[in-house]
Parts: C-alpha cells; sequence; structure tokens
C-alpha cells in the first residue's frame, strides 16, 4: 500500500511544523544560553565592559581582566555549560527508558557511585585527571549494575528499582561524607564539590573530558534515539517494531551512566539537574518526542545560572549545587506526593 | 505469499510451561481467530510468533526459515504486532504513534523518507483517522485509539499481522469497526492476519479459520462449522451451549447456557441435556 494519497502532503506538512517548532525552541535556548556566557564572562568583582570582553576574546589583551575572563570566568562558563548538557541529556534518557520522572540517575544512586569513587580516587590514592574520570564511570556502570541486581526478582519493576536506588545512594553519601572526614584540612575546601558539585577553580584541562564524553555518548544517544522513541511504546511493541532490545537498552543506559560520571567526575554530584532537566525540557516543549537535545540545553542553562546566583545574586558565595538544590528539593517533595494521591506507580 | 507455522511449540515463564508441545499453520492470506479461556496461553503464542518470547521447545517458521535466524530488523518488516495492551507515552500525537510503524524500514543511514510520508497516510485513511493526525493520543475515544494502533501497524506494511485483542474493551460498534477493517486489509492487501478474540460468534463470523486452544496446545482447527461445536465451546470453555446456524451468514453460533436457563422449547425441537 504506497498509493499516493492526498493526505501525504498533509502529513509531511505536519511534520516539517514539528521540526520547525522544535528548531525554534533549539534556537531560543542557544541565545539565552549565550546572553548566559556573555554575563558570566563579564561580571565579577570588577565588572568588564561588553567592547572589552569582545577585544579579549578576539585575542587583544585587556590588563586586568584578560585573567579573569580567560583564566577564571571562561573555563568556569565552558564546565558549567558541559556538565549541565551531560547531567540534563543523562537525566533524561534514564527518565524515558524507566518511563518514570524520579528515576533520575542523581536519584537512584548513580552520581553517588561516581561522585563516591571520585573521592576515594583524590583524597585517598591521590590520583588526578583521566584516571579518575575512569574511575567515575567504572563506579557509575557498577551502582548501575547493582541497582539492576538488587532490584531484581523475576523482572525488574520501576519502582523497585527506584527504592533500592534511593536507599543506595544514602548509604554512598555517607561514605563520602566519611571519606571527606579523615581528608586532611587542605584538600577539604576541594573536596566540598564532592558533598554538592561544584565548578569553582574549574580549568579547560578538566572540561576537555567532559567535552570528549559529550561528543563520544552524546553523538551515540542522538544517532539511536528512534530506538528510545520505540521503546516509549512498551518493550512488546518496541521489540515488534524491530528494536534489538537488549542491545538498546544497554547501550542507552551505558551511555547515559558514562556522560553522568564523567561530569561527576569533574564538578561533583550537582544536585538534581540531571533530575530537573527532563521535565522542564517535557514542560516547554510540550506534546512530542523525548526532548534529547533541549533537555541537555536546560541542564547547560540550569548550570550556568544556578552558578552565577550562587557567585553574585546571593549573599555570600555557594556553589552551584546548593542552588541546584534548593531548587530541586520542592519539585522532588512534590514528585512524591503528587505520584501517591494519584496512585501512579512511583 | 508468507507462511507461518509452529510446531512442537513449548514456551513459558521462568520454571513454568505455558504452550506444551504446540502445532499451529497460519493459513497464508487468511483471517485466522484464536480462541481459549483466559490465562490459556493465547497471548503467549502470539508472543512467541512475533519472536517476543523465546521458545524453550520447537520452533516458529516464518516462510521457510527459522524465525531464531531472521535479523531483527527484517522480521519486523514481514510481521507485526499489535501487543494485547500496547501503551502510548504521555503526550504523543496520533501521527507520531503511527510513525512509528516505520521504524523497521529506516536504517541508521537513511532518513525519513517521501515513501514513510505515504504510509503513513495511507494508514491513517484506511483506519480513518487522518482527522485525528494531530490530536493527543491520551484524548481519545477507545475506539479511535484502537484505529490508532493499527494504524501503526498498518504503516509498519507486513505480510503477516498478528493483534492480541484487538477488540477488547470496545462497544459492538467498534468491535464490528475493528474487524472490518481487518477484513478491508485482509482482501486488499492480501494480508495474512491472527487475532486473539473473546467473542466467539464475531470470531466465526470474521475468521477463515478458527483456532481452539485449551491449555497451551491447539485443542481443534479449521473452519468455523468444525471447530464451534457445543463440545468444544463445553471442553474448552467449560461452558454448556447452544450452537445454531446465523440465519444471514450461514456461520454457526453459540448461546451460553448459564445455570439459571430454564429448559426451552426451541424451534427446532431440541434441548439440550
Ligand atoms: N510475563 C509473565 N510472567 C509470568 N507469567 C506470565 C507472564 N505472562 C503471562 N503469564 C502467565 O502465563 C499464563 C498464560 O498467559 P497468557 O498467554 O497471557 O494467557 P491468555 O492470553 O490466553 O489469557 C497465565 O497463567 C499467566 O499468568
Ligand atoms: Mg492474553
Amino acid at each position: 500500500m504506497t498509493g499516493q494519497t492526498p493526505n501525504t502532503g498533509t502529513i509531511a506538512a505536519l511534520r516539517m511544523t514539528r521540526l520547525r517548532t522544535r528548531l525554534q525552541l533549539v534556537l531560543i535556548m542557544i541565545g539565552l544560553l549565550a546572553a548566559g556566557i556573555g554575563l558570566t564572562l563579564m561580571t565579577g568583582p570588577s565588572m568588564t565592559t561588553p567592547i572589552d570582553l569582545l577585544r579579549i576574546l578576539v585575542g587583544h589583551d585587556v590588563p586586568g581582566a584578560s585573567f579573569a575572563v580567560l583564566e577564571l570566568r571562561l573555563p568556569r562558563a565552558t564546565m558549567s555549560i558541559l556538565t549541565g548538557m551531560s547531567f540534563g541529556l543523562g537525566g533524561v534518557i534514564f527518565q524515558t527508558l524507566l518511563r518514570n520522572p524520579l528515576a533520575s540517575p542523581d536519584i537512584i544512586g548513580i552520581s553517588a557511585g561516581a561522585s563516591a569513587a571520585a573521592v576515594f580516587a583524590i583524597v585517598v590514592l591521590g590520583w588526578s585527571g583521566a584516571a579518575v574520570s575512569i574511575t567515575a564511570v567504572a563506579a557509575g556502570l557498577t551502582v548501575a549494575l547493582l541497582i539492576y541486581l538488587l532490584a531484581w526478582r523475576d523482572g525488574v519493576s520501576g519502582a523497585r528499582l527506584i527504592l533500592v536506588g534511593i536507599g543506595l545512594s544514602a548509604m554512598l553519601d555517607s561514605m563520602i561524607a566519611y571519606v571527606l572526614l579523615r581528608a586532611p584540612a587542605w584538600k577539604m575546601q576541594d573536596a566540598l564539590r564532592w558533598l554538592t558539585g561544584s565548578v569553582n577553580g574549574a580549568t579547560l584541562e578538566e572540561a576537555l573530558p567532559v567535552l570528549l564524553s559529550l561528543a563520544a555518548f552524546g553523538g551515540l544517544l542522538l544517532a539511536r534515539r528512534d530506538k528510545l522513541e520505540a521503546m516509549r511504546l512498551g518493550d512488546d511493541t518496541a521489540a515488534a517494531l524491530g528494536v534489538p532490545l537488549a542491545s538498546a537498552k544497554v547501550l542507552a543506559v551505558m551511555s547515559a551512566v558514562g556522560l553522568i560520571a564523567v561530569a561527576t567526575a569533574v564538578s561533583g554530584p550537582v544536585a538534581f539537574v540531571a533530575f530537573l532537566s527532563g521535565p522542564i525540557a517535557k514542560y516547554i516543549a510540550g506534546p512530542g518526542r523525548s526532548p534529547l537535545i533541549r533537555a541537555a540545553l536546560v541542564g547547560a542553562l540550569l548550570m550556568l545560572s544556578g552558578d552565577f546566583a550562587g557567585q553574585h545574586l546571593l549573599i555570600g558565595r555557594y556553589p552551584v549545587g546548593v542552588v541546584t538544590g534548593a531548587l530541586g528539593a520542592p519539585y522532588l517533595i512534590f514528585l512524591i506526593i503528587w505520584s501517591n494521591r494519584t496512585e501512579r506507580k512511583l | 505469499m508468507t507462511t507461518l507455522t509452529a510446531t512442537a511449540l513449548q514456551a513459558g515463564y521462568g520454571p513454568s510451561t505455558i504452550l506444551t508441545d504446540l502445532d499451529l499453520a497460519v493459513p497464508p492470506g487468511a483471517i485466522t481467530a484464536i480462541v481459549g479461556a483466559n490465562a490459556c496461553g493465547k497471548s503467549t503464542l502470539l508472543r512467541c510468533m512475533a519472536r517476543l518470547l523465546r521458545p524453550s521447545g520447537g520452533q516458529v517458521v516464518l516462510d521457510g526459515r527459522s524465525l531464531r535466524k531472521i535479523p531483527t530488523r527484517e522480521l519486523a518488516r514481514s510481521l507485526g504486532l499489535l501487543p494485547q495492551s500496547p501503551i502510548a507515552p504521555d503526550g504523543i500525537t496520533v501521527a507520531d504513534l503511527v510513525s512509528h510503524g516505520r521504524h523497521p524500514h529506516q536504517g541508521m543511514l537513511t532518513r525519513w523518507s517521501h515513501a514513510d510520508d505515504m504510509a503513513v497516510a495511507a494508514a491513517l485513511e484506511a483506519t480513518q483517522t487522518t482527522e485525528l493526525a494531530e490530536r493527543d493520543v491520551d484524548e481519545l475515544s477507545g475506539g479511535q485509539r484502537q484505529r490508532v494502533w493499527i494504524a501503526m501497524a498498518l504503516a509498519q506494511e507486513t505480510d503477516v499481522l498478528l493483534l492480541d485483542e484487538p477488540t477488547t474493551f470496545l462497544d459492538i460498534a467498534h468491535q464490528v469497526e475493528v474487524l472490518d477493517l481487518l477484513v478491508d486489509l485482509n482482501r486488499k492487501r492480501g494480508t495474512t492476519i491472527v487475532m486473539v478474540l473473546h467473542d466467539l460468534n464475531l470470531a466465526a463470523r470474521y475468521a477463515d479459520h478458527l483456532v481452539a486452544i485449551l491449555r497451551g496446545k491447539v485443542h481443534a482447527a479449521g473452519t468455523a462449522h468444525s471447530v464451534l461445536t457445543e463440545k468444544m465451546v463445553e471442553q474448552v470453555f467449560g461452558v454448556r451451549c447452544r450452537v445454531i446456524t446465523d440465519p444471514t451468514s450461514g456461520q454457526p453460533m453459540m448461546l451460553p447456557l448459564g445455570r439459571h436457563c430454564t429448559t426451552a422449547q426451541s424451534s427446532d425441537g431440541g434441548t439440550l441435556s
């Protein structure tokens, strides 16, 4: 049945309209992000004018400003955006696959696992750089596997998986606290990021692994997004549509864990960015496909604006995780109450 | 024309075996209806035939090839399945849902094409859901929603279509509508249809081939006349009934006798002992 019907054009037009709407939203978000970057680069104890900023960016040396912009603020903004995108994308993949907004990696202990491993590697073993990233990814995958095995009882139910994950997350958090308590005092400032997440003292070298992981894992996820979309229809329907379920799920979960773990290894477990990005993106995007790119952009905006607020808008200075934590906690409580009220599966 | 057969099929979940040595040959180009009591293994059989469940014994053969040897995407281009209770994700539109039917026709590199648009448009038209294209699936009535799911399966353009209880939860008008749609599909495209139905009379009316399942085995298979008998209904469903001839279609139809049915003096004089 491939006879041309008068509706073929309508269907194509409908698809184009939707594509245009998606594109528009993405462009608006990129615009906001650019504005946020500009603001971050200009703002500090001494403000840099837009003119000076442009001159610095094209390579001129502006005494007194160049160092702050290029060595302090630019790495900070870069790190915020890359980790924010990783958290946002990793989070929405989990939420989509498990069909539950609570199934975010920062709620079910995957961030905590990556974080605990990174703290251990840095504080106890004295490691740094790529070794820490790799340890964090391995730990993230181990925790994901552990949750899966612990939640297994003739198959895995989403609710059991989330509860097991929350329990594991609490255990890992106390391990982080334990390691930090034994850390020498001079490492405390550095170690603080492992409690809430922070981009303090970020460098461009540190941002490189995050960029690479975003390119590799994010690229893989986007290339396979039609499988992810089909899996939203349930396992049986997806399999009947020709999705190789086992490999599609494993690849998606591993990529999402990779994104989360690498980002966590450099910025710490920034509270709730993974958890919030997907639902916010869904809310502004409205019905349609699972918003992957838009969730990544929401994550970047959350990190950037959260860090900006923590540095410049509040009395005193707070790491970004404190700000996003304050945003995410009420939503988490709301979600738990609401899911009980409506007898929706947890 | 595509042939689909199951031989000595055994399957189950964990330690419990549901299908025990089941043999079934699906007549190509025809409509087959599978009937049987709750939990006798109808869905399990369909899931095996679509390779959603790996049999513990025996095999399913599609066009002379064992199902296990067919690549996933290729299988999905020749055989489609509508599960018993499919899940529509939050906020998905009708057009999006139907477009999923094109998944097996798209490769890593081939993007959405004009042929895909045509298949989706044709599927919407065949199920009379074109006007609903932009609507949210959550907002539809049960009958509309079922037609949309069938449209998705149509867009898949398979030679064989398996449907698990496509009419359950629909009122009689919508049941007839869905079944008429499947007959259209069978007559116009020659699609081989296998469906699980609960209503024995509709099954007898619409199917060319009737299969009755009892405890994981085929109890009877053949034309409605040979399968839908008082004895079969009693054995398979544990219900006493009368089978009479449908005056319009000439097909058999059954009237259940409950415990409270008083001995009726029927026109042809017989009562059931
Ligand atoms: N995923 C499953 N896990 C365990 N048991 C199952 C599963 N699906 C079905 N069963 C069991 O298998 C038996 C047959 O089920 P099914 O094939 O769905 O029956 P039908 O479709 O004929 O009503 C039932 O006893 C049911 O409880
Ligand atoms: Mg069933």
